[in-house]
């Protein structure tokens, strides 16, 4: 394999994930003129990004609970709408409501929206039925909200597109099998490359952990600790597009409140629990049978689609171990630990937590937080920078 | 329940002589799919294994291999349906980067330029699309999987021909121009690589997973491209 030549000038940031927060990373980076190598153990957005419904969150679902997320949320569905032109379905989605304890969260929702910026319309349920004929005829109340639907793997392609072009290199199919730390100095890391069957080294000014769920993994092989709780989730694909919008049931979070349209599929989610190991999640089948259940509650039509495909997907939550049991109580925001000044380890970032709506400011902050570290003066640009399309990742 | 079912699984590391298979035992059971199998041997038999996976459900188009010759989708392929001897490579007339995994490159390369992602849903059902959007809109069927370039016995013979998966996208925008630009899409599809080298042999259509029916959309094609050819002779005198 090839390890970047020797650097006398210029720094070079390795980052270990090849997620959409490593992509985002990548080309925020590479933007401030920085040197990025990036490694990802299997094909970028394998691990968990790729596996998510596809929604790009208005931030509605966390308007009432968690309203640092709700505002994070919707301030990056603006901006990516912005940079990645063509790369959403631009529908709009509904919050319904199904019962009367569904109405009595219409309130909260409201000035929840209202709070964090996410612009609202309340509609009655013929409005609703003319906009989404299949919904449960029964529903007695909608808002809807500027949630829309992307492709999980090609919106974030996008960033590394955008990185590799700009003269990031990102090598996938090699794998991080341990960090290189002396002294309580990290510099660089150990890899296997499963292209050519080879190890290798990949040596940094810094490394920065990108890892998602695998965070803990990763931080333990420079002797520290980040308080990530891996938390799955199923899913279930069914044949048929049953709407356009993206249709959330009006209650706290809870198991298969979400139906989002995917080209011909509906994709119905979805639930949560907490495990140690993100590599062995299993798919629980009462999960399975909940989320065509709790699915028909929106749509009835649910009940008798054709079942595509039943998965899980880890989300990366920070909470430290015995907090929360189901991971639905721990806050969806994120966070960039500098390793320096939380264990006493040089050259160690982890950027970790987060949504798939929130990549490119996750990518922000951390890059503020490595050009710091690295003397560099150089500002974000990655707000206005419009991607080139997820093909160009491809191109010679 | 579960049993075991023998998979014989391609393997190739760049600077290898050549390829070969290794056979595996692996547990499955009636739910078990063939990404699950080639995951199982992954974390448990061997980790240099590559595989390429995203989604999980059929929309990323990442998981195509040849499961005993035929081109299938591993994450939402039941391995029960596939017999009780299994033999796993990578799709066809791509260039092997690794195991199972391919260089999409190649792939991409044989596209038009243009290649807009979102059409118009047509899944309305008399619905009114919300104020504020137009109309509603949906990700093109296509979803870059590979699976009809596998399938495709003319590519087999030939890197020129551009293939059934570029020929339906260029049909695609003559269907829905999207502002694109149509001319220069039907020039590039006019040609003795693209549109005619086709042989209906219909393999694309049966191995695409995702309902683009790519042969139908290359025949609608070649009447789009030779309609203004017939009309516009003169009649001898």
């Amino acid at each position: 394999m090839n390890a970047p030549a020797a650097r006398t000038s210029g720094s070079h940031v390795l980052i270990v994930g090849g997620g959409g927060t490593g992509g985002a990373l990548a080309h925020d980076l590479t933007l401030r003129g920085v040197k990025v190598t990036l490694v990802e153990r299997g094909e970028v957005t394998s691990g968990t990004t790729g596996r998510h419904h596809g929604l790009l969150h208005s931030g509605a679902r966390y308007a009432v609970g968690d309203q640092e997320s709700a505002i994070e949320c919707i301030e990056e569905n603006t901006i990516l709408r912005r940079i990645c032109p063509g790369s959403f379905e631009e529908n709009d989605g509904l919050f319904v409501a199904i019962t009367d304890e569904d109405m009595e969260y219409l309130e909260p929702l409201l000035k929840g929206c209202a709070d964090c910026g996410i612009p609202t319309e309340t509609l009655t349920p013929d409005e609703a039925l003319r906009l989404e004929p299949l919904l449960n005829p029964d529903l007695k109340a909608a808002v809807r909200i500027p949630d829309a639907t992307m492709d999980a793997m090609r919106m974030p392609l996008r960033f590394f597109a955008t990185a590799k072009h700009g003269g990031a290199e990102i090598h996938s199919y090699m794998e991080v099998k341990d960090l290189i730390v002396h002294d309580h100095v990290v510099s660089g890391a150990v890899v296997q490359d499963h292209v050519t069957g080879k190890e290798g080294e990949v040596r940094a000014d810094i490394v920065v952990n990108a890892t998602g769920p695998w965070s803990e993994q990763i931080a333990s092989m420079a002797g520290v600790d980040v308080p990530i709780r891996p938390s799955p989730g199923v899913l279930v694909a069914l044949q048929g597009r049953l709407c356009n919008m993206v249709i959330n049931r009006m209650h706290r979070s809870g198991d298969g409140d979400i139906v989002v349209p995917q080209r011909a599929l509906s994709i119905v989610g979805t639930s949560s629990w907490t495990v140690d190991d993100p590599d062995d999640l299993g798919v629980p089948e009462d999960h399975v049978q909940r989320m065509y259940e709790e699915g028909a509650k929106l749509i009835p039509a649910v009940k008798q689609a054709e079942f595509r495909a039943a998965w899980s997907a880890a989300r990366p939550l920070i909470g430290s171990r015995g907090q929360a049991d189901t991971g639905r109580e721990l806050s969806r925001t994120f966070k960039t630990y500098d390793h320096r000044e939380s264990d006493g380890v040089e050259g160690f970032v982890t950027i970790t937590g987060g949504k798939g709506t929130t990549l490119r400011v996750m990518a922000e902050l951390c890059a503020d937080v490595i050009c710091a570290k690295l003397g560099i003066d150089a500002e974000c640009r990655t707000r206005d920078t419009v991607l080139l399309p997820h093909e160009a990742y491809y191109a010679a | 329940m579960t049993e075991t079912r023998r998979f014989r699984v391609f393997r190739f590391k760049r600077g290898d002589r050549g390829p070969h298979l290794d056979e595996f035992d692996v547990p499955v059971t009636a739910r078990t799919t063939l990404f699950d199998a080639m995951r199982w041997i992954q974390f448990n038999r061997d980790p240099s294994l590559a595989l390429r996976h995203s989604c999980l459900h059929a929309s990323c188009g990442t998981c195509g291999v040849r499961a005993n010759g035929r081109e299938v989708l591993m994450c939402v392929t039941a391995v029960h349906d596939l017999g009780r001897e299994i033999t796993v490579e990578p799709i066809a007339n791509i260039p092997v980067l690794t195991d199972l995994v391919v260089d999409m490159t190649e792939f991409y390369a044989r596209f038009p330029e243009e290649h807009p992602l979102v059409r118009e849903s047509g899944f309305d059902l008399g619905a009114e699309a919300s104020e504020g959007v137009a109309t509603y809109q949906r990700y093109e069927d296509c979803i870059e999987c590979g699976l009809c370039l596998s399938a495709c016995p003319v590519v087999a013979t030939t890197d020129r021909y551009v293939g059934p998966g570029a020929l339906a996208w260029a049909q695609r925008i003559l269907e829905e121009p999207r502002d694109e630009d149509v001319l220069s899409v039907r020039d590039w599809a006019d040609d003795p690589d693209g549109a005619w080298r086709c042989h209906a042999a219909f393999e694309c259509t049966e191995a695409c997973p995702s309902n683009v029916n790519p042969a139908a959309r290359i025949m609608q094609l070649r009447g789009t491209l030779l309609g203004p050819r017939l009309t516009s002779r003169e009649m001898p005198r």
